[in-house]
């Protein structure tokens, strides 16, 4: 549940934002909410929500405020509740009504009115209160029941340092199936906050229709404020908001870098990970006394990490290709059995109570080496199987646009093989795009394998995958789009170096993440230079700037330069991922910042964090075995 | 030092280098229509406005008798407090019993029977409100107001000689106060003392004085230590601050002292001389207790010090927190007592700092070296930081323009010899009094002293500037002290904004139009609070325009729904005349509601609006309404998808959406647990791609529709679940029950493809170790998938022996590497040789473990023979 998280978040404040103000905001908040009910609490979690919750807040704190139990949402009784208060925290989902409504009339049917004993019940909803939701608890008769209804609005979590996300699932599915601007209204609130933190944001690039909104949706939100705005040197230069639908192809690729691996294996929720605990069970006999959460629990139970850049192996790990971490591995372990070793050169008491201050750091970091190592070995495990190397190979075969007009005999294979939907899925979008558009003999002979083999009932789901326009039918595409994109923008690099990287591309083992070289090409050569291909992307472009009060532009190279310690010359550019954003894209960002000559840096802030399973999952009502 | 004395002029002194000085603020502008005697005054602290009742009136009041003169029928005045007249209030309630103003400058009428009527300064009633059924019944025989913490309360004694208390006239709670012993009559005078923690009467029953405690509900006998003999108390007064009370006695003796519970501590006891109950009995500011007795103003102070001034006129004063406001025909004056700071600069002879500087600055401005003498003088006392500071400080108490520019000129003087000294206090004072001058100025007239400013706040300050419609000068000051908008600002314009809605003097367009050129878009006025009085005001029109140009959508939308209701009451009225006109109108209300929802980009707002309109129209109307509106359309679709499946298909048949329909009634199948029910929402989802054009997705459902009906007949041969699985599954399921015919014959039906389909048997074959029936599959016809797959089948089933069988089959580029797979590795190696193949030699030596190490060598040769060759 929740907790567990690190005790100290000090991480959050290392970047060139400190994002720990974001965090403190959001604790704030949620304690402000939950003081208003003077006396002990039982929380009653929507499940989606308990992890986000970690990223705001520890049990240990719900505790000092008063939180005496926490149960998750389920439908029937709720279980037995000795708090005064009970405060359902939930999202704005209507189903979710129906079971508070089932909990609620469950509760009233319980025969003693000392039972109930005054107890109070509340609704928070999460990010906002809804009409339709209020509505539902109306007509389902519960409404009276509850004491208050509130709300929690808070639109962003901090991730890490550089990565801010509003941890909203299913966004871009929301936008483009159902034209539930929903979430594009809680993004521009969401850079409301982020200026009123850090000032407002001179310059804004855009592309896509939802960046668009976006910006139209905040700068009608400034005016409503009508200069009440705090008055602060802004600390972020550009903003770059990047709408999902300029670039589909990147979360169909498959990731290779370390993070984005585990992610795509595993799965990484709001920066927690749950992997087969097989690998690590003999770490724990290891464990000398230290009683750590693992070892608590049983070895059949999936192991959880906590990922984030506190972890000093992890931040070295996390961006690069997964052919590189086998070395970066071996160099920390000599690294760290050398310092183990200090302990026989220590020879003066002095020497020695110096050793024994680094201990519980050495012993933190042979912990950490172990568990990456183990994660090594599962990533490993898939990534020596032939086909994880087939797949890789048709994804670059396809962006390379070879053989893309014609049914691929790898995929129908995998068809056959029954291999999982949401691979095969990946690859024909990939084939489509790369193909400019599938002839609708390719596209009815895939759909035709696919629905006798997985079910008819995925007519809907590639009428999903059409409507947003990850399927298309080579009749609508005026002109060879991808082949223009692919050169101009360098998008596929041959030979690409992923031991020591030199671009971007290393996050896919050859091809650079399309949002990003957006993203580059904006800083240089800029986008003027790039006309004719902003063009052929989803428009419309903008590039605008944000009026302020004169006396708040940052001055370069000015007096607080010298005090922050900061390298005032690098701009901050913050992208914001309008549909989601995967690691790789992370990560490409990320070495951009630190490549020679280049003169940003980046905080990413995004709707969600997606890959390809997931965004293909959202697309569809239907489960993608 | 003489010319000093000039400023010492009017001072008069009370004992030791205490001075009260008297002078004229302004001139009155009643000074012709107006004389004193012939009215009944009342007048607001702060410099506040003056309310004026004919004396005839109210003896008549009194008298309470003849009715052919309409007694109650009288004209109360409101004037400026420089006499200029306001408005005119029509009375015709019942008797007045007190006119008093309020706090907030209201004006109170109570009548006496109890009921109180409260008019703003423009004689327009604000409120009204009763006292009590029991005072009602027993009709008020006195009252009077006081000022407390909780505001303005009323305390009254009712002809029954009951006192009753109410705190705050906006909470009207009243009490009624403990009975006093023996009270049969009126009493002799009453007073009230209103302390921070509590209120208390105080009544004087002839010589008696009883405490009336309105928490307690006591009643208590208090003994003032009165030496002077006497019969009855006559006068009480207390001080603003109800922190000091005096008495006169009908001997003539006034006693002051401390307003604490049992008045024990005394400060002074002092013989008047005067028998005759004075006009006014008040405290000035703290420090003295002024009567009025016909032409004799008589100051006594706590120390029995005492002056007296001659009035030739009739003059009314007025209790200020500083000092007296005397009120006359031709003129008002100010009595206070003279700051000690400006008595420290002004004073004969004074050498305080203050007073130093303040010569320094004049030598120097008559380039005189003396100038320097004095600020050694100070300087060498180290006081230059004082002096500068009293010299700001009684400028502030300065009536005088040049006196006050004098002053801060020498402060700032001074300033220039104190480094670093702080100049904030400088700046403030030169703020204040360009305040105080600019407000005391005849046009304004509320002649505020520094004192009182400080007190009141200049926020209050602007409050009654908007009172007294005074918007220009207090958008200045707000500007000028750079108050935030909330505070100055928005609360002004908003005010201004408020009036003219009020006021109707210009047609709804240009007042629209008005508004919106002060206010503009960054005022921080909301459009939607104007727009609310507008609708209350009736002025609908108006407030459409004005919410044209309210930013905020959440607070625009709810007055537009408002508003339609307002047009629904019309459209009744008017039925009869232009319906056509009423009708459109009303459309176009109802029909910009969504689109001003779908701008704010907030869904919960679309919501509301879809909500409403599905309330407030028919279905039909619903439909065409929303249609129009993407947005608010595909949130009703989704509404639809999650709660009412039935009406989302029904919306896409009204719509010709053949596409949606059909995807939905596929869904719709999805969910049915029915079978025959399931049948028909597929045939409706056929029927629908159909009209769609959609062939191959109706080629698909009808697939599935022949799927279905195929597998019924296998579950009721079989007795065994079908109807959930894929085609694939199907045949899976068959190829498991070895029923291979069937298998074979739903591939034909189905026409599946060769490929698949292999792969399909083989992998099932091998997964159900029919290794024979496998071999028998694969020698049916060349294997459409090559026989990799057969070998890897075997493999990953450990059957190794099996596998072998279909080596020979293999691809030659194959070969080697399933050679090696099998284990192969001699006859792989053989293969290489033959291929004259050396990096597949080297592959297969590097699978050569160390039982291998014969082969590893033999490879080696083999290599080395290549490479000869």
């Amino acid at each position: 549940m929740i907790g567990s998280n690190d005790k100290t978040m000090s991480h959050l404040s290392t970047g060139r934002l400190n994002v720990n103000h974001m965090k403190e905001l959001a604790k704030h908040e949620l304690l402000e909410c939950l003081d208003k009910c003077m006396g002990s609490k039982a929380i009653v979690w929507d499940h989606e929500l308990v992890g986000i919750f970690g990223l705001v807040a520890d049990y240990l704190l719900l505790k000092e405020h008063q939180v005496i139990q926490m149960f998750e949402l389920r439908p029937g009784r709720l279980p037995a509740i000795t708090a005064t208060h009970v405060i359902y925290l939930t999202r704005t989902k209507l189903s979710l009504m129906d079971t508070i409504a089932d909990n609620l009339l469950n509760e009233d049917k319980k025969p003693s009115i000392a039972a109930k004993n005054g107890r109070e019940f509340h609704v928070i909803f999460v990010p906002r209160r809804s009409i339709l939701c209020e509505r539902k608890l109306q007509v389902l008769g519960v409404y009276g029941n509850l004491n208050t209804i509130s709300e929690y609005g808070v639109e962003l979590f901090a991730l890490d340092s550089d990565v801010l996300s509003m941890e909203w699932q299913n966004c871009f599915q929301e936008i483009y199936v159902d034209n539930d601007y929903t979430s594009l209204f809680h993004s521009a609130k969401a850079l409301m906050t982020l200026q009123t933190l850090y000032g407002i944001i001179p310059n804004v690039f855009g592309l896509g229709k939802s960046a668009k909104v976006v910006f139209d949706l905040m700068t009608k939100m400034r005016k409503e404020l009508s200069g009440s705005e705090p008055q602060i040197t802004p600390q972020i230069d550009q903003l770059l908001l990047i709408d999902r639908s300029v670039d589909l192809l990147t979360p169909l690729m498959t990731q290779t870098t370390y993070e984005g691996l585990l992610d795509e294996m595993f799965g990484i929720t709001h920066t927690t990970i749950k992997v087969p605990p097989e690998k690590f069970v003999h770490h724990n006999s290891a464990n000398d006394g230290q009683t750590s959460e693992e070892t608590i629990e049983g070895p059949t139970e999936a192991k959880q990490f906590h990922l984030n850049s506190s972890e000093e192996l992890f931040v070295k790990l996390r961006d690069i290709s997964f052919k590189s971490v086998g070395p970066t591995l071996r160099t920390s372990a000599k690294a760290l059995t050398q310092q183990y070793d200090e302990r026989h050169n220590a020879k003066t008491v002095r020497q020695i109570r110096q050793f024994v201050d680094k201990l519980p750091a050495l012993q933190s970091a042979r912990k950490s080496q172990s568990n990456h190592t183990s994660m090594a070995e599962l990533i490993k495990e898939v990534t020596d199987e032939e086909s994880f190397y087939e797949t890789i190979q048709t994804e670059h075969q396809f962006v390379n646009c070879i053989e893309t007009d014609k049914t691929s005999p790898y995929i129908e294979d995998c068809i056959a093989k029954v291999d999982p939907l949401v691979k095969i899925l990946r690859l024909i979008c990939i084939q489509s795009f790369a193909n400019n558009g599938l002839k609708s003999k390719v596209i009815e002979f895939y759909k035709r394998e696919i629905l006798q083999t997985y079910g008819y009932q995925h007519i809907l789901t590639f009428n999903n995958l059409e409507k947003v326009g990850l399927i298309r039918n080579s009749g609508t595409y005026s002109h060879r789009v991808y082949n223009v994109l692919r050169k101009t923008l360098k998008l596929t690099v041959q030979g690409v170096n992923e031991l020591s990287p030199t671009d971007i591309a290393y996050v896919h083992s050859g091809y650079a993440p399309l949002s990003v070289r957006l993203a580059q090409y904006l800083d240089h050569p800029g986008w003027r230079a790039i006309t004719d291909v902003l063009k052929t992307l989803p428009e419309p472009t903008i590039e605008e700037t944000q009026h302020m009060a004169p006396g708040l532009r940052k001055r370069r190279n000015s007096g607080a330069s010298i005090q922050t310690g900061v390298i005032e010359d690098q701009k901050l550019i913050a992208v914001f991922f309008l549909g989601g954003c995967t690691y790789t894209e992370i990560s490409a960002l990320r070495f951009l910042s630190q490549k020679e000559g280049f003169n940003a840096d980046f905080i990413v802030i995004t709707t969600n964090i997606i890959n390809g399973k997931t965004f293909l999952q959202s697309l569809t009502h239907l489960p993608l075995k | 030092m003489q010319t000093m004395a000039l400023f010492t002029s009017d001072w008069n002194p009370l004992g030791k280098d205490i001075y009260y000085r008297k002078f004229e603020l302004n001139s009155m502008f009643w000074t012709n229509d107006v004389d004193l005697k012939d009215f009944i005054i009342t007048s607001a602290p702060f410099g506040g406005p003056i309310a004026l009742i004919e004396r005839k009136n109210w003896s008549r009041l009194g008298t309470n008798g003849n009715t052919s003169l309409k007694p109650n029928q009288f004209n109360i005045f409101i004037f400026s407090s420089l006499g200029s007249i306001i408005s005119t209030i029509k009375w015709k309630g019942n008797e007045l019993s007190l006119i008093s103003w309020s706090n907030r400058e209201d004006l109170l009428c109570i009548q006496d029977d109890g009921i109180v009527s409260v008019y703003d300064i423009y004689a327009n009633l604000q409120n009204t409100f009763t006292l009590d059924q029991e005072i009602r019944d027993t009709k008020v025989l006195e009252c009077k107001t006081f000022n407390g913490i909780h505001g303005t309360g009323i305390a009254v004694l009712t002809t029954s000689h009951r006192f009753f208390i109410l705190n705050n006239i906006s909470d009207p709670k009243i009490r009624r106060l403990a009975e006093v012993p023996g009270l049969t009559k009126s009493p002799q005078c009453w007073t009230i003392v209103a302390s921070n923690s509590e209120t208390i009467v105080l009544v004087a029953k002839d010589n008696e004085l009883y405490s009336l405690n309105a928490n307690a509900q006591s009643c208590q006998l208090i003994t003032p230590a009165i030496s002077a003999p006497f019969t009855a108390i006559t006068e009480m007064s207390v001080s603003y601050d109800s922190s000091h009370i005096s008495l006169l006695t009908d001997s003539g003796s006034l006693w002051m002292g401390r307003a604490d519970n049992d008045l024990t501590h005394k400060y002074c006891e002092f013989d008047t001389k005067a028998k005759a109950r004075p006009q006014q009995l008040l405290w000035c500011g703290n420090s003295a207790v002024v009567g009025l007795w016909k032409n004799i103003l008589l100051v006594v102070g706590p120390d029995k010090d005492w002056l007296n001034y001659v009035v030739d006129q009739p003059v009314h004063m007025v209790e200020e927190i500083d000092g007296i406001r005397i009120i006359g025909n031709y003129m008002q004056e100010f009595l206070h007592k003279v700051s000690p700071v400006v008595v420290d600069i002004f004073g004969i002879g004074s050498i305080a700092p203050g007073a130093l500087l303040l010569e320094a600055n004049k030598e120097f401005q008559r380039h005189s070296h003396r100038a320097d003498e004095y600020i050694r003088m100070i300087q060498e006392r180290k006081e230059m930081e004082t002096s500068v500071q009293q010299c700001i400080r009684a400028a502030g108490h300065e009536y005088g323009i040049s006196t006050q520019k004098m002053l801060m000129r020498a402060a700032s003087f001074g300033k220039c010899f104190v480094p670093h000294m702080e100049s904030k206090p400088f700046v403030q004072m030169c703020q204040t009094l360009r305040i105080l001058n600019a407000i005391r100025h005849h046009s304004i007239g509320i002649p505020l002293s520094w004192n009182q400013l400080e007190v009141l706040t200049v926020e209050v300050l602007i409050d009654r500037l908007i009172l007294r419609r005074h918007f220009c000068l207090a958008l200045r000051i707000a500007s000028y002290l750079k108050m935030s908008e909330e505070k100055g600002a928005a609360r002004v314009l908003g005010n201004w904004a408020l009036l003219k809605v009020k006021q109707r003097v210009s047609d709804d367009e240009r007042t629209a139009r008005d508004i919106f050129n002060k206010l503009g878009y960054s005022s921080g006025v909301p459009y939607s609070e104007i727009a609310d009085k507008a609708i209350d005001n009736g002025r609908t029109q108006l407030a459409i325009k004005l919410l044209d140009h309210e930013l905020r959508s959440s607070q625009q939308v709810p007055l537009l729904l408002k508003l339609k209701q307002h047009r629904l009451a019309l459209q009744r009225a008017i039925e009869s005349g232009d319906t056509n006109l009423v009708h459109t109108r009303l459309s176009d209300r109802v029909f910009s509601l969504p689109q001003r929802a779908i701008e704010s980009g907030d869904t919960n707002l679309v919501h509301t609006v879809i909500i409403r309109l599905r309330e407030a129209l028919s279905a039909g109307e619903f439909l065409m309404t929303i249609r129009d509106y993407p947005i608010a359309y595909s949130l009703y679709q989704k509404y639809c998808r999650e709660e009412e499946t039935e009406k989302l298909t029904d919306l896409y048949y009204q719509e010709d959406d053949f596409a949606s329909e059909a995807n939905s009634w596929l869904s719709r199948s999805l969910t049915s647990n029915n079978v025959t029910q399931k049948q028909s929402y597929l045939q409706s989802a056929y029927d629908s791609f159909k009209k769609s054009r959609n062939e191959f997705n109706a080629s698909m459902i009808d697939e599935n529709i022949r799927l279905n009906k195929y597998q019924i007949k296998l579950e009721e041969k079989f007795h065994r679940k079908y109807l959930s699985l894929s085609l694939h599954q199907t045949m899976k399921q068959l190829i498991i029950d070895k029923e291979y015919k069937l298998s074979e014959e739903l591939k034909k039906e189905f026409k599946v493809g060769d490929r698949r389909y292999w792969w399909l048997k083989m992998t099932i074959l091998a997964e159900t170790a029919e290794f024979l029936e496998l071999e028998k599959f694969s020698k049916i016809k060349k294997s459409p998938i090559g026989y990799e797959p057969f070998v890897d089948i075997c493999l990953e089933h450990r059957n190794r022996y099996e596998a072998q069988k279909y080596l020979l089959k293999i691809n030659e580029e194959n070969k080697i590497k399933y050679y090696v797979k099998c284990g192969l590795l001699e006859d792989a190696a053989k293969f290489a040789f033959e291929a004259k193949d050396v990096e597949a030699l080297d592959y297969v030596s590097s699978r050569c473990g160390p039982t291998n190490r014969l082969l590893a060598d033999k490879i080696t040769t083999m290599k080395n023979q290549l490479r000869l060759k």
